[in-house]
């Protein structure tokens, strides 16, 4: 199972830089081209979600592949 | 436990949940009124309702975002002097704000610092609760015995859906004295202004409580923190829990929690067009229905583990959304029933519209259907007529057209959204019932207050309390691609485009659920005390 961890580290931090292009590159920016109502969800998207899902899921996908979430028994 | 010992407990759960679930309430009036909030407080002119909507729906939001600084600054305050009067000042804090939105003249008077106070008010009101619920749970969770915890929670983790239900109840009261036309005028004040009042008692209950027995011995032995948030998230060996918390647990349940109470209530009334009156009734029966097993599965995890419980119910969630909603849609939609053709009328007519500074006309035209099963549907189409002639979009060109519509629904349609409503309620209660317990008991009690608060208002004030504007958001999205598709003479591009709110509570309760499944400790954690 600590291996699976240790592994799956690397499949979290891939989503949280994912959710970076998605959130920005592909939504956020396109948002703010589009001007109006589209602001709310681009301020949403750029400055509460994206840091936060790409910021905690990296640090923990950090901390799972250096095995601190490895169970000691 | 001896008798004495359990009429004291339920004295200490009474007095926590009733200030908790009226914290709750002053929250939530504000999501409850959020149509009407956005015409008194965020106008955006003719035909940009949407825009109005999501400016509240963001306002909303706002509270749910702060709610994590709330945490961090009551949460120290707590782990510093004691839970007891920590809660006690977020309280009264919730109150005055609450209070105070119900007293801020409308835009109309007193133009752009109306949305602005308001913003700042329900500022307020989220960091309050972001320090009231950690409050709370641990309190309840630091007087109840080790193998109890679970079920004692589970009566704070009642008072969010009761807060919700009581604010649901107060308003439909408010609206049945009052006339349309006076709810309008000053009638949504009221449940507002009623907050200060049960903040009052609530304050006068809370008085006579004691301190935590095992923070008060922690404190006695000196083994109380003397910089939790240092301790909390500047020691790496905590941090990782914090992050585990949020990220197994939190955020999962937080997005389940609000669609099944939040999304669920805006889908049917923006999405399906239900009117207001009859989305409160079907709320307030699913909810009600589905409240009394937070503290089934609240005692159920006494027996059986936390962890597990929260994993079913995110999976679950996972697996039905998509059925639940389209069925739902599926309840209300006019394109599934026969019409009786005989009983459809259009009225054309003129009408004075004092917020038209064009000439103060609109001209409105009004299709009204009737279908066998006894629904009926109502289309408003307003155009804004500018010196007699409509008004024209600088934007687009386009004459500027506002659409109302209404379908009033059969009692039978009513009750099976109430069961579709009701069974998303028991996802809801199956990953919320436990967490406040599961969480309590992954962390330490010189910390437990800030570390725990933490990741809960995260993953409910940011990934759940965001959930309603960006689903909305993604589902009036993809209706757009549908219509621009349709003015191209194009099929439609997404399929069914009142799904697409749903993809993001899947995919993060579905991160969450992988990530909780193999990374939690599936044994519950005693030894924190």
């Amino acid at each position: 199972m600590n291996a699976i961890k240790r592994i799956l580290g690397i499949v979290w931090i891939s989503i949280g830089m994912g959710a970076v292009y998605y959130l920005i590159v592909n939504q956020a920016i396109m948002l703010w081209n589009k001007g109006g109502e589209n602001y709310i969800p681009a301020i949403i998207y750029t400055v509460i979600l994206c840091p936060m899902i790409a910021g905690s899921l990296g640090t923990f996908g950090f901390y799972s592949l250096r095995g601190e979430f490895d169970s000691k028994d | 436990m001896s008798e004495s010992k359990k009429s004291s407990m339920f004295s200490i759960i009474g007095a926590s949940s009733v200030g908790t679930m009226i914290e709750w309430y002053d929250f939530y009036i504000f999501g409850s009124l959020a149509t009407i909030i956005s015409t008194k407080f965020f106008p955006a002119g003719p035909g940009s309702e949407t825009l109005s909507f999501l400016s509240t729906l963001a306002t909303f939001a706002a509270g749910f975002v702060v709610r994590p600084f709330g945490a961090l600054f009551f949460g120290r305050l707590g782990d510093l002097i004691g839970r007891k009067y920590t809660f006690m000042v977020t309280l009264l804090l919730m109150g005055g704000a609450t209070f105070a939105i119900g007293i801020i003249p409308a835009y109309e008077t007193i133009g752009v610092a109306a949305p602005l106070l308001v913003l700042v008010l329900r500022l307020l009101q989220g960091l309050a609760l972001g320090g009231e619920y950690g409050g709370a749970a641990t309190y309840v969770a630091e007087h109840s015995p080790a193998n109890q915890r679970g079920y004692m929670t589970s009566w704070i983790q009642i008072t969010a859906t009761a807060g919700l239900i009581v604010s649901l109840i107060v308003i439909a009261l408010t609206k049945s004295i009052l006339s349309k036309e006076d709810f309008d005028a000053f009638g949504w004040r009221i449940p507002f202004l009623a907050s200060i009042l049960m903040v009052g008692i609530s304050y006068i209950i809370r008085r006579n409580m004691h301190e935590s027995p095992l923070f008060s011995k922690a404190k006695a032995d000196g083994k109380t923190s003397t910089n939790p948030l240092k301790e909390s998230f500047g020691n790496k060996l905590n941090f990782k829990f914090v992050l585990l918390a949020l990220l197994g647990v939190t955020m999962g349940q937080g997005v389940v929690w609000y669609t099944g109470q939040f999304y669920a209530m805006s889908f049917i009334e923006k999405i399906m067009n239900v009117p207001k009156e009859q989305v409160d009734s079907i709320m307030i029966w699913g909810l009600c229905l589905g409240t009394p097993f937070f503290v089934v599965f609240g005692w159920l995890s006494d027996r059986i583990g936390r962890k597990w419980i929260m994993m079913a119910g995110m999976l679950v969630a996972i697996l039905s959304y998509r059925t639940i909603y389209t069925k739902m849609y599926e309840t209300a939609d006019i394109k599934g029933k026969t019409e009786i053709l005989e009983k459809a009328h259009q009225v054309a007519e003129l009408k004075e519209n004092a917020k038209n500074k064009n000439g103060g006309v609109d001209s409105v035209y009004t299709f009204t259907k009737a279908f066998t099963d006894g629904t009926t549907y109502k289309e408003i189409k307003t155009k804004t007529l500018k010196n007699g002639e409509v008004e024209i979009s600088e934007k687009d060109g386009k004459p500027v057209i506002e659409t109302k519509k209404i379908v009033t629904i059969t009692d039978t349609d009513k009750w099976t959204l109430i069961w579709l409503v009701f069974i998303q309620m028991l996802f809801v209660t199956m990953v919320y019932g436990p967490v406040a317990a599961f969480l309590v008991e992954m962390f330490p009690i010189k910390i437990r207050y800030t570390s725990m608060s933490l990741p809960y208002h995260i993953g409910n004030g940011i990934f759940g309390g965001l959930l309603p504007a960006i689903a909305t958001f993604l589902v009036s999205n993809a209706q757009k691609v549908n219509s621009v598709a349709a003015e191209s003479g194009l099929a439609p591009v997404i399929e069914k485009p009142y799904l697409e709110g749903l993809w993001y509570p899947i995919i993060l309760a579905g991160i969450c659920f992988v990530i909780g499944t193999i990374y939690l400790d599936g044994k519950d954690n005693k030894v924190n005390d």
